[in-house]
Protein backbone atom coordinates (compact mmCIF):
# COMPACT_ATOMS: atom_id res chain seq x y z
CA UNK A 1 0.00 0.00 0.00
CA UNK A 2 2.81 2.69 0.94
CA UNK A 3 4.25 2.32 -2.20
CA UNK A 4 0.70 3.41 -4.20
CA UNK A 5 0.27 6.48 -2.14
CA UNK A 6 2.00 9.67 -4.08
CA UNK A 7 2.54 12.85 -3.57
CA UNK A 8 -1.03 14.21 -4.72
CA UNK A 9 0.31 17.91 -4.89
CA UNK A 10 3.26 16.99 -6.97
CA UNK A 11 1.06 14.31 -9.24
CA UNK A 12 -1.48 17.27 -9.51
CA UNK A 13 1.71 19.81 -10.71
CA UNK A 14 2.80 17.20 -13.07
CA UNK A 15 -0.28 16.37 -14.55
CA UNK A 16 -1.24 19.69 -15.45
CA UNK A 17 1.79 20.61 -16.88
CA UNK A 18 1.53 18.03 -19.27
CA UNK A 19 -1.93 18.85 -20.53
CA UNK A 20 -0.86 22.48 -20.66
CA UNK A 21 2.27 22.24 -22.57
CA UNK A 22 1.47 19.25 -24.73
CA UNK A 23 -2.15 21.00 -25.77
CA UNK A 24 -0.17 24.20 -26.43
CA UNK A 25 2.87 22.88 -28.51
CA UNK A 26 0.91 21.62 -31.08
CA UNK A 27 -0.85 25.63 -31.42
CA UNK A 28 -4.42 24.18 -29.93
CA UNK A 29 -5.55 25.35 -26.76
CA UNK A 30 -8.76 23.76 -26.33
CA UNK A 31 -9.42 19.54 -25.10
CA UNK A 32 -12.38 17.62 -25.48
CA UNK A 33 -13.45 14.70 -23.20
CA UNK A 34 -16.09 12.26 -22.49
CA UNK A 35 -17.39 12.69 -18.46
CA UNK A 36 -19.44 9.87 -18.20
CA UNK A 37 -20.14 10.67 -13.81
CA UNK A 38 -17.53 8.25 -12.93
CA UNK A 39 -14.34 9.08 -11.28
CA UNK A 40 -11.50 8.84 -13.87
CA UNK A 41 -13.24 11.17 -16.33
CA UNK A 42 -14.17 13.49 -13.71
CA UNK A 43 -10.60 13.78 -12.48
CA UNK A 44 -9.07 14.42 -15.96
CA UNK A 45 -11.97 16.92 -16.25
CA UNK A 46 -10.76 18.51 -13.02
CA UNK A 47 -6.88 18.44 -14.77
CA UNK A 48 -7.96 19.94 -17.52
CA UNK A 49 -9.92 22.65 -16.44
CA UNK A 50 -6.74 23.69 -13.83
CA UNK A 51 -4.44 23.40 -17.06
CA UNK A 52 -5.83 25.39 -20.19
CA UNK A 53 -8.59 27.51 -17.83
CA UNK A 54 -12.69 26.08 -18.04
CA UNK A 55 -13.49 27.52 -21.01
CA UNK A 56 -10.89 25.52 -23.13
CA UNK A 57 -12.39 22.28 -22.02
CA UNK A 58 -15.11 20.37 -23.78
CA UNK A 59 -16.93 18.12 -22.04
CA UNK A 60 -19.65 15.71 -23.43
CA UNK A 61 -21.72 13.01 -21.66
CA UNK A 62 -22.80 10.52 -24.22
CA UNK A 63 -25.48 8.32 -22.74
CA UNK A 64 -27.56 5.51 -23.95
CA UNK A 65 -31.45 4.27 -22.75
CA UNK A 66 -29.62 1.76 -20.79
CA UNK A 67 -27.30 4.05 -18.71
CA UNK A 68 -28.20 5.03 -15.30
CA UNK A 69 -29.59 8.45 -14.88
CA UNK A 70 -27.16 8.86 -12.18
CA UNK A 71 -24.30 8.87 -14.36
CA UNK A 72 -25.52 11.83 -16.02
CA UNK A 73 -26.76 13.93 -12.71
CA UNK A 74 -22.49 13.45 -11.69
CA UNK A 75 -21.04 14.66 -14.82
CA UNK A 76 -23.57 17.71 -14.76
CA UNK A 77 -22.70 18.13 -11.42
CA UNK A 78 -18.88 17.99 -12.15
CA UNK A 79 -19.52 20.26 -15.68
CA UNK A 80 -21.33 22.90 -13.69
CA UNK A 81 -18.38 23.16 -10.24
CA UNK A 82 -15.62 23.74 -12.85
CA UNK A 83 -17.57 25.74 -15.33
CA UNK A 84 -16.69 24.07 -18.23
CA UNK A 85 -19.06 23.55 -21.48
CA UNK A 86 -21.36 20.91 -21.54
CA UNK A 87 -23.19 18.99 -23.38
CA UNK A 88 -24.87 16.12 -23.61
CA UNK A 89 -25.20 13.62 -26.81
CA UNK A 90 -27.76 10.92 -26.54
CA UNK A 91 -26.41 8.19 -29.09
CA UNK A 92 -29.55 5.37 -28.93
CA UNK A 93 -30.07 6.32 -32.02
CA UNK A 94 -26.83 5.76 -33.96
CA UNK A 95 -26.34 2.61 -31.82
CA UNK A 96 -30.14 1.22 -31.79
CA UNK A 97 -29.92 1.98 -35.72
CA UNK A 98 -26.76 -0.23 -35.84
CA UNK A 99 -28.09 -2.89 -33.82
CA UNK A 100 -31.28 -3.26 -35.80
CA UNK A 101 -29.28 -4.92 -38.27
CA UNK A 102 -28.03 -7.16 -35.91
CA UNK A 103 -30.48 -7.61 -33.21
CA UNK A 104 -28.81 -10.97 -31.89
CA UNK A 105 -25.90 -9.11 -30.90
CA UNK A 106 -24.74 -9.67 -27.19
CA UNK A 107 -23.98 -7.14 -24.26
CA UNK A 108 -19.75 -7.27 -25.39
CA UNK A 109 -20.73 -6.05 -29.07
CA UNK A 110 -23.22 -3.54 -27.70
CA UNK A 111 -20.55 -2.11 -25.16
CA UNK A 112 -18.03 -1.96 -27.39
CA UNK A 113 -20.48 -0.05 -30.34
CA UNK A 114 -21.58 2.44 -27.51
CA UNK A 115 -17.81 3.16 -26.57
CA UNK A 116 -17.38 3.29 -29.98
CA UNK A 117 -19.89 5.58 -31.05
CA UNK A 118 -18.64 8.26 -28.00
CA UNK A 119 -15.01 7.70 -29.87
CA UNK A 120 -16.56 8.78 -33.18
CA UNK A 121 -18.20 11.72 -31.19
CA UNK A 122 -15.29 13.39 -29.28
CA UNK A 123 -12.91 12.94 -32.51
CA UNK A 124 -15.67 14.94 -34.59
CA UNK A 125 -15.87 17.74 -31.61
CA UNK A 126 -12.02 18.06 -31.81
CA UNK A 127 -12.23 19.04 -35.02
CA UNK A 128 -14.94 21.30 -35.02
CA UNK A 129 -13.28 23.36 -32.04
CA UNK A 130 -9.53 22.64 -32.91
CA UNK A 131 -9.11 20.91 -29.69
CA UNK A 132 -7.22 17.91 -28.49
CA UNK A 133 -9.04 14.64 -27.25
CA UNK A 134 -7.98 13.68 -23.81
CA UNK A 135 -8.37 10.12 -22.61
CA UNK A 136 -9.51 9.00 -19.47
CA UNK A 137 -7.89 5.27 -19.49
CA UNK A 138 -6.02 4.76 -15.85
CA UNK A 139 -3.51 2.57 -15.60
CA UNK A 140 -5.04 -0.29 -14.29
CA UNK A 141 -7.73 -0.68 -16.92
CA UNK A 142 -4.68 -0.38 -19.29
CA UNK A 143 -2.53 -2.89 -17.75
CA UNK A 144 -5.75 -5.05 -17.75
CA UNK A 145 -6.89 -4.64 -21.05
CA UNK A 146 -10.42 -3.48 -19.46
CA UNK A 147 -11.50 -1.03 -22.10
CA UNK A 148 -12.66 -0.68 -25.76
CA UNK A 149 -9.84 -0.84 -28.36
CA UNK A 150 -10.50 2.60 -30.37
CA UNK A 151 -13.26 3.19 -28.20
CA UNK A 152 -12.41 4.42 -24.58
CA UNK A 153 -8.80 3.77 -24.79
CA UNK A 154 -8.66 6.12 -28.22
CA UNK A 155 -7.63 9.87 -27.12
CA UNK A 156 -4.74 12.17 -28.06
CA UNK A 157 -3.40 12.37 -24.80
CA UNK A 158 -3.92 10.68 -21.62
CA UNK A 159 -2.59 12.41 -18.33
CA UNK A 160 -3.65 9.94 -16.09
CA UNK A 161 -2.18 6.72 -18.39
CA UNK A 162 0.20 6.30 -15.28
CA UNK A 163 -1.40 6.46 -12.45
CA UNK A 164 -3.53 3.57 -10.78
CA UNK A 165 -7.36 3.45 -9.87
CA UNK A 166 -5.99 3.47 -6.22
CA UNK A 167 -4.26 6.89 -7.22
CA UNK A 168 -7.01 8.52 -8.82
CA UNK A 169 -9.09 8.28 -5.88
CA UNK A 170 -5.95 9.95 -4.03
CA UNK A 171 -5.18 12.78 -6.80
CA UNK A 172 -9.50 12.86 -7.41
CA UNK A 173 -9.27 14.10 -2.73
CA UNK A 174 -7.08 16.57 -3.19
CA UNK A 175 -8.27 17.99 -6.41
CA UNK A 176 -11.92 18.49 -4.92
CA UNK A 177 -13.75 16.37 -6.77
CA UNK A 178 -17.37 15.41 -5.65
CA UNK A 179 -17.62 13.01 -3.02
CA UNK A 180 -20.41 11.15 -4.20
CA UNK A 181 -18.21 10.89 -7.75
CA UNK A 182 -15.42 9.27 -5.52
CA UNK A 183 -17.64 7.32 -3.17
CA UNK A 184 -19.72 5.43 -5.72
CA UNK A 185 -18.99 2.19 -7.00
CA UNK A 186 -17.13 2.43 -10.03
CA UNK A 187 -18.77 1.01 -13.31
CA UNK A 188 -18.89 0.78 -17.08
CA UNK A 189 -22.04 1.59 -17.24
CA UNK A 190 -22.73 -0.44 -20.45
CA UNK A 191 -25.75 -2.16 -19.34
CA UNK A 192 -27.93 -1.68 -15.60
CA UNK A 193 -26.68 -3.04 -12.20
CA UNK A 194 -23.13 -3.73 -14.08
CA UNK A 195 -19.98 -2.88 -11.76
CA UNK A 196 -16.13 -2.98 -12.72
CA UNK A 197 -15.57 -5.15 -9.25
CA UNK A 198 -18.31 -7.29 -10.17
CA UNK A 199 -17.35 -8.22 -13.50
CA UNK A 200 -13.51 -8.01 -12.90
CA UNK A 201 -13.92 -10.81 -9.52
CA UNK A 202 -11.43 -8.56 -7.64
CA UNK A 203 -11.31 -4.95 -6.14
CA UNK A 204 -9.37 -2.15 -7.31
CA UNK A 205 -7.25 -2.23 -4.18
CA UNK A 206 -6.26 -5.52 -4.26
CA UNK A 207 -5.10 -5.85 -8.08
CA UNK A 208 -3.36 -1.93 -7.89
CA UNK A 209 -1.52 -3.86 -5.15
CA UNK A 210 -0.27 -6.64 -7.01
CA UNK A 211 0.29 -4.94 -10.57
CA UNK A 212 2.51 -2.55 -8.78
CA UNK A 213 4.75 -5.29 -6.91
CA UNK A 214 4.47 -7.08 -10.65
CA UNK A 215 5.22 -3.97 -13.26
CA UNK A 216 6.72 -1.13 -11.44
CA UNK A 217 8.85 -3.28 -8.92
CA UNK A 218 9.21 -5.73 -11.36
CA UNK A 219 8.86 -8.73 -8.72
CA UNK A 220 8.94 -12.32 -9.92
CA UNK A 221 6.46 -14.90 -9.45
CA UNK A 222 8.04 -16.40 -6.27
CA UNK A 223 8.90 -12.81 -4.52
CA UNK A 224 5.18 -12.08 -5.06
CA UNK A 225 3.88 -15.48 -3.45
CA UNK A 226 6.15 -14.89 -0.98
CA UNK A 227 4.96 -11.38 -0.44
CA UNK A 228 1.56 -12.90 0.61
CA UNK A 229 -0.30 -12.68 -3.28
CA UNK A 230 -1.95 -15.80 -4.15
CA UNK A 231 -1.23 -18.00 -6.45
CA UNK A 232 -3.94 -17.94 -8.20
CA UNK A 233 -4.31 -14.33 -8.38
CA UNK A 234 -0.85 -13.42 -9.57
CA UNK A 235 -1.64 -15.78 -12.63
CA UNK A 236 -4.49 -14.66 -13.81
CA UNK A 237 -3.93 -11.09 -13.63
CA UNK A 238 0.00 -12.04 -15.54
CA UNK A 239 -2.79 -13.53 -18.38
CA UNK A 240 -4.90 -10.18 -18.19
CA UNK A 241 -2.03 -8.31 -18.65
CA UNK A 242 -0.23 -10.77 -21.15
CA UNK A 243 -3.77 -11.40 -23.10
CA UNK A 244 -4.59 -7.84 -23.54
CA UNK A 245 -1.44 -6.23 -24.77
CA UNK A 246 -2.26 -5.74 -27.93
CA UNK A 247 -4.60 -3.59 -27.43
CA UNK A 248 -1.70 -1.00 -25.65
CA UNK A 249 0.19 -1.55 -29.62
CA UNK A 250 -0.33 -0.14 -32.60
CA UNK A 251 -1.32 -2.70 -35.54
CA UNK A 252 1.46 -4.78 -36.50
CA UNK A 253 2.74 -4.04 -39.71
CA UNK A 254 4.29 -7.01 -42.11
CA UNK A 255 7.68 -5.50 -42.93
CA UNK A 256 9.21 -5.65 -46.18
CA UNK A 257 11.43 -2.63 -46.84
CA UNK A 258 14.27 -1.27 -45.10
CA UNK A 259 12.38 1.23 -43.20
CA UNK A 260 9.04 0.44 -41.51
CA UNK A 261 7.09 2.51 -39.94
CA UNK A 262 7.51 2.16 -35.82
CA UNK A 263 10.19 -0.36 -36.51
CA UNK A 264 13.12 1.15 -37.96
CA UNK A 265 11.02 4.66 -38.71
CA UNK A 266 11.39 5.81 -35.34
CA UNK A 267 10.13 9.63 -34.24
CA UNK A 268 9.38 10.91 -31.10
CA UNK A 269 5.63 12.40 -31.42
CA UNK A 270 6.30 15.31 -30.18
CA UNK A 271 8.84 15.64 -33.71
CA UNK A 272 9.43 19.39 -34.60
CA UNK A 273 7.15 20.58 -31.18
CA UNK B 1 39.20 34.23 -10.04
CA UNK B 2 35.37 35.05 -8.46
CA UNK B 3 32.95 35.18 -11.29
CA UNK B 4 29.26 34.69 -12.06
CA UNK B 5 28.13 31.53 -13.61
CA UNK B 6 24.26 31.42 -15.42
CA UNK B 7 22.04 28.26 -15.82
CA UNK B 8 19.71 28.54 -18.43
CA UNK B 9 17.22 26.01 -18.00
CA UNK B 10 15.29 26.20 -20.73
CA UNK B 11 12.61 24.18 -22.72
CA UNK B 12 14.19 23.06 -26.36
CA UNK B 13 11.97 21.94 -29.40
CA UNK B 14 12.50 18.41 -30.33
CA UNK B 15 14.31 18.48 -33.26
CA UNK B 16 14.10 22.28 -34.65
CA UNK B 17 17.60 23.50 -34.68
CA UNK B 18 17.29 27.01 -35.85
CA UNK B 19 14.35 27.64 -32.85
CA UNK B 20 16.70 26.13 -30.19
CA UNK B 21 19.81 27.88 -31.66
CA UNK B 22 17.26 31.52 -31.21
CA UNK B 23 16.59 30.49 -27.50
CA UNK B 24 20.15 29.64 -26.75
CA UNK B 25 21.44 33.25 -28.22
CA UNK B 26 18.51 34.70 -25.89
CA UNK B 27 19.74 33.13 -22.89
CA UNK B 28 23.19 34.08 -24.01
CA UNK B 29 22.43 37.86 -24.50
CA UNK B 30 20.68 37.28 -20.82
CA UNK B 31 23.96 36.10 -19.67
CA UNK B 32 25.86 38.82 -20.79
CA UNK B 33 23.13 41.50 -19.69
CA UNK B 34 23.40 40.46 -16.09
CA UNK B 35 26.93 40.42 -16.15
CA UNK B 36 27.67 36.70 -15.82
CA UNK B 37 30.83 35.00 -17.24
CA UNK B 38 29.76 31.84 -17.76
CA UNK B 39 26.78 30.49 -19.13
CA UNK B 40 25.62 26.25 -19.23
CA UNK B 41 23.50 25.53 -21.30
CA UNK B 42 21.53 21.93 -21.20
CA UNK B 43 22.48 18.16 -22.94
CA UNK B 44 21.12 18.40 -26.09
CA UNK B 45 19.88 21.68 -26.10
CA UNK B 46 19.89 22.19 -29.44
CA UNK B 47 18.15 19.51 -30.68
CA UNK B 48 15.42 18.35 -27.75
CA UNK B 49 16.20 14.66 -26.15
CA UNK B 50 13.79 12.05 -27.74
CA UNK B 51 15.40 12.73 -31.01
CA UNK B 52 15.58 8.60 -32.26
CA UNK B 53 15.75 8.51 -36.27
CA UNK B 54 16.41 12.46 -36.24
CA UNK B 55 19.69 12.45 -35.15
CA UNK B 56 21.91 12.73 -38.08
CA UNK B 57 18.83 15.15 -38.97
CA UNK B 58 19.70 17.74 -36.19
CA UNK B 59 23.69 17.17 -36.32
CA UNK B 60 26.18 19.63 -36.55
CA UNK B 61 30.04 19.23 -37.30
CA UNK B 62 32.24 21.27 -35.61
CA UNK B 63 33.21 23.74 -38.11
CA UNK B 64 29.40 24.19 -39.42
CA UNK B 65 28.46 28.06 -39.44
CA UNK B 66 26.14 27.44 -36.65
CA UNK B 67 28.94 26.06 -34.20
CA UNK B 68 30.62 29.13 -35.76
CA UNK B 69 28.28 31.65 -34.70
CA UNK B 70 28.05 30.03 -31.13
CA UNK B 71 31.37 30.17 -30.54
CA UNK B 72 31.65 34.04 -31.44
CA UNK B 73 29.25 34.84 -28.87
CA UNK B 74 31.60 33.23 -26.70
CA UNK B 75 33.92 36.74 -27.02
CA UNK B 76 31.59 38.26 -24.42
CA UNK B 77 30.74 35.15 -22.49
CA UNK B 78 31.92 31.67 -22.13
CA UNK B 79 29.33 29.17 -23.19
CA UNK B 80 28.67 25.67 -22.24
CA UNK B 81 26.69 23.90 -24.61
CA UNK B 82 25.12 20.20 -25.79
CA UNK B 83 24.06 19.61 -29.25
CA UNK B 84 24.74 16.06 -31.62
CA UNK B 85 28.25 16.85 -32.99
CA UNK B 86 28.64 15.39 -36.31
CA UNK B 87 32.21 13.59 -37.17
CA UNK B 88 33.80 13.50 -40.30
CA UNK B 89 34.07 9.97 -40.37
CA UNK B 90 29.43 10.10 -39.83
CA UNK B 91 29.48 8.93 -36.01
CA UNK B 92 27.11 11.06 -33.91
CA UNK B 93 27.81 12.01 -30.95
CA UNK B 94 25.62 13.16 -27.90
CA UNK B 95 28.72 16.18 -27.33
CA UNK B 96 29.05 19.18 -25.44
CA UNK B 97 31.57 22.39 -26.43
CA UNK B 98 33.34 24.61 -23.71
CA UNK B 99 33.60 27.83 -25.61
CA UNK B 100 35.34 30.85 -24.86
CA UNK B 101 36.83 34.14 -26.20
CA UNK B 102 35.69 32.94 -29.58
CA UNK B 103 37.39 29.69 -29.46
CA UNK B 104 36.36 26.25 -29.03
CA UNK B 105 38.10 24.88 -26.17
CA UNK B 106 37.26 21.75 -25.43
CA UNK B 107 34.59 19.36 -26.91
CA UNK B 108 32.93 16.21 -24.84
CA UNK B 109 31.29 13.43 -26.64
CA UNK B 110 29.10 11.56 -23.82
CA UNK B 111 30.76 8.18 -22.62
CA UNK B 112 28.03 6.66 -20.64
CA UNK B 113 24.84 6.28 -23.06
CA UNK B 114 22.21 5.15 -21.29
CA UNK B 115 20.18 2.24 -22.97
CA UNK B 116 18.16 0.66 -20.31
CA UNK B 117 14.44 1.63 -19.01
CA UNK B 118 12.90 5.01 -20.86
CA UNK B 119 16.62 5.84 -22.54
CA UNK B 120 17.56 4.56 -25.83
CA UNK B 121 20.52 6.48 -26.67
CA UNK B 122 22.88 3.43 -27.68
CA UNK B 123 20.93 2.76 -30.81
CA UNK B 124 21.06 6.06 -32.37
CA UNK B 125 24.92 7.96 -30.81
CA UNK B 126 28.11 6.71 -31.16
CA UNK B 127 29.98 6.60 -27.66
CA UNK B 128 32.74 8.95 -26.90
CA UNK B 129 35.97 7.29 -25.19
CA UNK B 130 37.85 9.95 -22.98
CA UNK B 131 37.71 12.12 -20.19
CA UNK B 132 40.14 15.27 -20.48
CA UNK B 133 39.68 18.24 -18.14
CA UNK B 134 40.86 21.49 -19.24
CA UNK B 135 42.48 25.07 -19.03
CA UNK B 136 39.66 28.15 -18.78
CA UNK B 137 39.88 31.56 -17.30
CA UNK B 138 37.72 30.15 -14.23
CA UNK B 139 40.67 27.24 -13.58
CA UNK B 140 40.44 24.14 -15.07
CA UNK B 141 37.44 22.46 -15.92
CA UNK B 142 35.74 19.05 -16.20
CA UNK B 143 32.55 18.56 -18.45
CA UNK B 144 29.91 16.12 -18.11
CA UNK B 145 26.85 14.86 -19.85
CA UNK B 146 24.16 13.30 -17.99
CA UNK B 147 24.56 9.88 -17.37
CA UNK B 148 28.38 10.08 -17.09
CA UNK B 149 27.90 11.77 -13.69
CA UNK B 150 26.37 8.52 -12.42
CA UNK B 151 29.85 6.99 -12.93
CA UNK B 152 31.76 7.38 -10.49
CA UNK B 153 35.31 6.76 -11.95
CA UNK B 154 34.23 9.90 -15.12
CA UNK B 155 33.98 12.84 -12.17
CA UNK B 156 36.90 11.17 -10.37
CA UNK B 157 39.49 11.16 -13.30
CA UNK B 158 38.19 14.71 -13.88
CA UNK B 159 38.69 16.18 -10.74
CA UNK B 160 42.63 13.67 -10.71
CA UNK B 161 43.16 15.75 -13.87
CA UNK B 162 42.93 18.58 -12.34
CA UNK B 163 39.47 20.05 -12.74
CA UNK B 164 38.20 22.11 -9.82
CA UNK B 165 34.90 22.89 -11.74
CA UNK B 166 32.69 19.72 -12.76
CA UNK B 167 29.88 21.47 -14.84
CA UNK B 168 27.23 18.64 -15.75
CA UNK B 169 25.10 19.35 -18.79
CA UNK B 170 21.65 17.57 -18.36
CA UNK B 171 18.20 16.32 -20.09
CA UNK B 172 16.93 14.41 -16.85
CA UNK B 173 13.42 12.65 -17.31
CA UNK B 174 11.36 13.34 -14.15
CA UNK B 175 9.93 9.86 -12.87
CA UNK B 176 9.95 7.86 -9.87
CA UNK B 177 7.01 9.45 -7.75
CA UNK B 178 5.88 8.34 -4.44
CA UNK B 179 5.04 10.02 -0.97
CA UNK B 180 7.94 12.11 -0.96
CA UNK B 181 8.40 15.55 -1.24
CA UNK B 182 10.34 14.96 -4.57
CA UNK B 183 10.22 12.58 -7.42
CA UNK B 184 12.99 9.92 -7.01
CA UNK B 185 15.04 11.59 -10.40
CA UNK B 186 14.96 14.84 -8.80
CA UNK B 187 16.23 13.53 -4.90
CA UNK B 188 18.71 11.05 -6.75
CA UNK B 189 20.32 13.87 -8.52
CA UNK B 190 20.31 15.87 -5.43
CA UNK B 191 22.02 13.69 -3.25
CA UNK B 192 24.80 12.96 -6.46
CA UNK B 193 25.38 16.88 -7.29
CA UNK B 194 25.94 17.36 -3.67
CA UNK B 195 27.85 13.97 -2.89
CA UNK B 196 30.54 14.79 -5.87
CA UNK B 197 30.93 18.41 -4.85
CA UNK B 198 32.24 17.07 -1.07
CA UNK B 199 34.07 13.68 -2.82
CA UNK B 200 35.83 15.62 -4.86
CA UNK B 201 36.51 18.99 -3.18
CA UNK B 202 34.98 20.43 -6.25
CA UNK B 203 32.29 23.05 -7.55
CA UNK B 204 29.07 21.57 -9.44
CA UNK B 205 27.60 23.46 -11.74
CA UNK B 206 24.31 21.18 -12.80
CA UNK B 207 22.00 22.68 -16.12
CA UNK B 208 18.93 20.48 -16.46
CA UNK B 209 16.40 21.17 -19.09
CA UNK B 210 12.54 21.78 -18.84
CA UNK B 211 9.32 21.14 -20.82
CA UNK B 212 8.02 17.76 -22.30
CA UNK B 213 8.58 15.31 -25.07
CA UNK B 214 5.98 12.91 -26.17
CA UNK B 215 4.64 12.89 -22.29
CA UNK B 216 8.38 12.55 -20.66
CA UNK B 217 8.90 15.67 -18.30
CA UNK B 218 12.06 17.22 -17.93
CA UNK B 219 12.39 18.22 -13.89
CA UNK B 220 14.54 21.20 -14.43
CA UNK B 221 16.10 22.09 -10.54
CA UNK B 222 19.66 23.35 -11.85
CA UNK B 223 21.59 23.77 -9.25
CA UNK B 224 25.09 25.41 -8.19
CA UNK B 225 26.94 23.46 -5.43
CA UNK B 226 29.69 24.62 -3.57
CA UNK B 227 32.99 22.59 -3.00
CA UNK B 228 31.72 21.29 0.47
CA UNK B 229 28.80 20.36 -0.68
CA UNK B 230 26.30 22.67 -0.19
CA UNK B 231 23.45 24.06 -2.36
CA UNK B 232 24.42 28.18 -3.08
CA UNK B 233 21.78 28.05 -5.78
CA UNK B 234 19.02 25.92 -7.60
CA UNK B 235 16.16 26.45 -10.28
CA UNK B 236 12.66 25.87 -10.50
CA UNK B 237 11.35 22.65 -10.59
CA UNK B 238 9.43 22.41 -13.81
CA UNK B 239 9.70 25.57 -15.47
CA UNK B 240 12.04 27.62 -17.29
CA UNK B 241 14.68 29.43 -15.08
CA UNK B 242 17.66 31.28 -15.16
CA UNK B 243 19.92 31.02 -12.48
CA UNK B 244 22.67 33.88 -11.69
CA UNK B 245 25.35 32.73 -9.04
CA UNK B 246 28.55 34.28 -7.72
CA UNK B 247 31.19 31.88 -7.16
CA UNK B 248 33.73 32.53 -4.74
CA UNK B 249 37.05 31.56 -5.26
CA UNK B 250 38.33 31.71 -1.61
CA UNK B 251 35.44 29.11 -1.12
CA UNK B 252 37.19 26.22 -2.78
CA UNK B 253 40.56 27.27 -1.77
CA UNK B 254 39.19 27.01 1.84
CA UNK B 255 37.39 23.91 1.41
CA UNK B 256 40.71 22.56 -0.25
CA UNK B 257 42.64 23.12 2.84
CA UNK B 258 39.69 22.32 5.17
CA UNK B 259 39.10 18.94 3.29
CA UNK B 260 42.33 18.14 1.60
CA UNK B 261 41.33 14.71 0.26
CA UNK B 262 42.12 15.03 -3.71
CA UNK B 263 45.21 16.39 -2.38
CA UNK B 264 45.45 13.02 -0.66
CA UNK B 265 43.97 10.56 -2.86
CA UNK B 266 46.66 8.05 -4.30
CA UNK B 267 46.31 8.25 -7.98
CA UNK B 268 49.40 5.56 -8.28
CA UNK B 269 47.96 3.09 -5.68
CA UNK B 270 44.14 3.54 -7.27
CA UNK B 271 46.17 2.92 -11.09
CA UNK B 272 47.65 -0.10 -9.69
CA UNK B 273 44.97 -1.61 -8.36
CA UNK B 274 42.64 -0.80 -11.09
CA UNK B 275 45.56 -2.29 -13.40
CA UNK B 276 45.06 -5.39 -11.03
CA UNK B 277 40.95 -6.04 -11.10
CA UNK B 278 41.80 -5.43 -15.07
CA UNK B 279 43.72 -7.73 -15.47
CA UNK B 280 42.20 -10.43 -12.98
CA UNK B 281 38.95 -9.94 -14.91
CA UNK B 282 40.02 -10.68 -18.15
CA UNK B 283 40.69 -14.33 -17.15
Amino acid sequence: MRGLVVNAKMLRLMLTAFIREEVLKVGLQRVVLGLSGGIDSALVAFLAAEALGPENVYAYTMPYRTSNPESEAHARLVAEQLGIRYEVVEITPMVDAYFSLYPQAGNLRRGNKMARERMTILFDHSAAHGALVLGTSNKTELLLGYGTLYGDMASALNPIGDIYKTQVWQLSEEMGVPREVIDKQPSADLWAGQTDEQELGFTYRQVDELLYHMVDLRYSRDELLAAGFAADFVDKIYQMVQNSHFKRRLPIIAKVSNRTIDRDFRYARDWGK
Amino acid sequence: MNFKVALAQIKPKLGCVADNLAMVEAAVERGIAENANLVLFPELAVTGYFLKDLVPEVALSLNSPEIKRLTDLSRHISIACGFVEASTDYRFFNSALYLEKGEILHCHRKVYLPTYGLFDEQRYLARGDRFRAFDSRFGRIGLLICEDMWHVSAPYMLAMDGACTLLCLSSSPGRGLTADESLGSTSAWQKLTSATAMFLNSRVFYCNRVGFEDGVNFWGGSEVVAPCGSLLMRGKLFEEDFVVCSVDEGALRRERIFSPMMRDENLALTVRELRRIEKEREV
